[in-house]
């Protein structure tokens, strides 16, 4: 699957070539049909295991759980109670479903780049990561044009009370910047480069293994060592697309909080 | 082999948020020894430090590869 793109460029010498961004761009499975991409299927792959997943869990709700309910509950429970109740406050309620469904969402497409016979992050192609912050900045914006009217929320985010008056020349575009442009450009591009620098390094190692294997004898004494520090780096990969699942819900869970708040 | 400065560049620019996140998680580990009942609270404030420190080496990676 790493190779298919690397096998219809045609562009391999005999050196070793270090993945790059073009191992990425994988073909379509059927030819002409630009839709029908691995990333896409792996998209809508994870919308129906979730699904299916947290129906099965809640279907058959039991005062003493099973352990399939116990699971499900155990995932409902953080995101509302560690992101919902603990930063957002007492009316958290509103946004638990749509913390939930972006933390599952964004955690088992992570997930999807460690798991043999996938191992494809759906997040390391830039446009889910682009449409996920999208999503979060108009559902915060839009929370916080509700609740204090359109003008008080500009002039909440423009002029911070309690600031001298000139320094208001440098204080409101950064402001400003930092609420329309920084604020969704950091959510996603954090989100897409951490899946694509993990699994350009797990690349590295496996296929550099890989390299190692054909050469000389000597060469093939040290691939396995390749191999061992890909296999480490798979379970070091697990922790950052947890993380990674954590941080985009906790920081959408922040802004939420900073447009509800009364003062700015 | 080849590559570009870019990839100097990187590295030389990763050296920063290197450095932020070990302080932050310092800063974390030392008030959780210090007061263990604040785990829960400095949790968030710690990745949250983090997660920025780390958008700033990302943002050097993206670039290394886009220029």
């Amino acid at each position: 699957m790493f190779r298919s793109y690397a096998a219809t460029e045609g562009v391999k010498d005999e050196g070793f070539n270090p993945p790059d961004a073009g191992d990425f761009n994988l073909p379509p499975f059927i030819d002409g049909n630009t839709f029908a991409t691995k990333p896409i299927l792996l998209a809508f792959f994870s919308v129906t295991l979730i699904s299916i997943f947290f129906i099965l869990a809640s279907r058959k709700s039991a005062l003493v759980p099973s352990k399939l309910q116990f699971a499900g509950e155990s995932i409902y429970g953080f995101v509302r109670n560690d992101l919902g109740r603990d930063v957002i406050g007492h009316e958290f309620m509103r946004f638990v479903p749509y913390l939930f469904t972006l933390f599952t969402f964004i955690l088992v497409n992570n997930i999807f780049g460690i798991i043999p016979l996938i191992q494809f992050p759906t997040m390391s192609r830039v446009s889910f990561p682009y449409v996920l912050a999208a999503i979060t900045f108009f559902v915060f914006h839009y929370i916080g044009v509700r609740r204090h009217g359109i003008i008080a929320y500009l002039k909440g985010i423009m002029f911070i009370p309690g600031v001298p008056k000139p320094a208001y020349i440098l204080i409101t575009p950064l402001e400003l910047a930092t609420y329309f442009i920084v604020r969704p450009m950091t959510l996603s591009l954090r989100l897409f480069a951490n899946m694509f620098a993990g699994h350009l390094l797990l690349l590295v190692f496996i296929l550099g293994g890989e390299h190692l294997l054909s050469g000389v004898i000597g060469l093939k004494v040290v691939s396995p060592f390749s191999f061992v520090v890909a296999i480490a780096l798979t379970f070091f990969e697990f922790m950052v697309q947890c993380l990674q699942a954590y941080i985009f819900t906790l920081l959408t869970a922040l802004y939420i909080t900073g447009a509800l708040a009364d003062e700015h | 082999m080849e590559g570009t400065l870019n990839l100097v560049g990187f590295g030389l620019a990763a050296i920063g948020p290197g450095i932020a996140t070990g302080l932050i998680f310092a800063a974390y580990i030392n008030g959780v020894a210090r007061q263990p009942e604040a785990r829960n609270v400095l949790q968030p404030i710690a990745f949250l430090g983090f997660a920025l420190a780390e958008a700033l080496a990302l943002f050097g990676l993206v670039l290394a590869f886009v220029l």
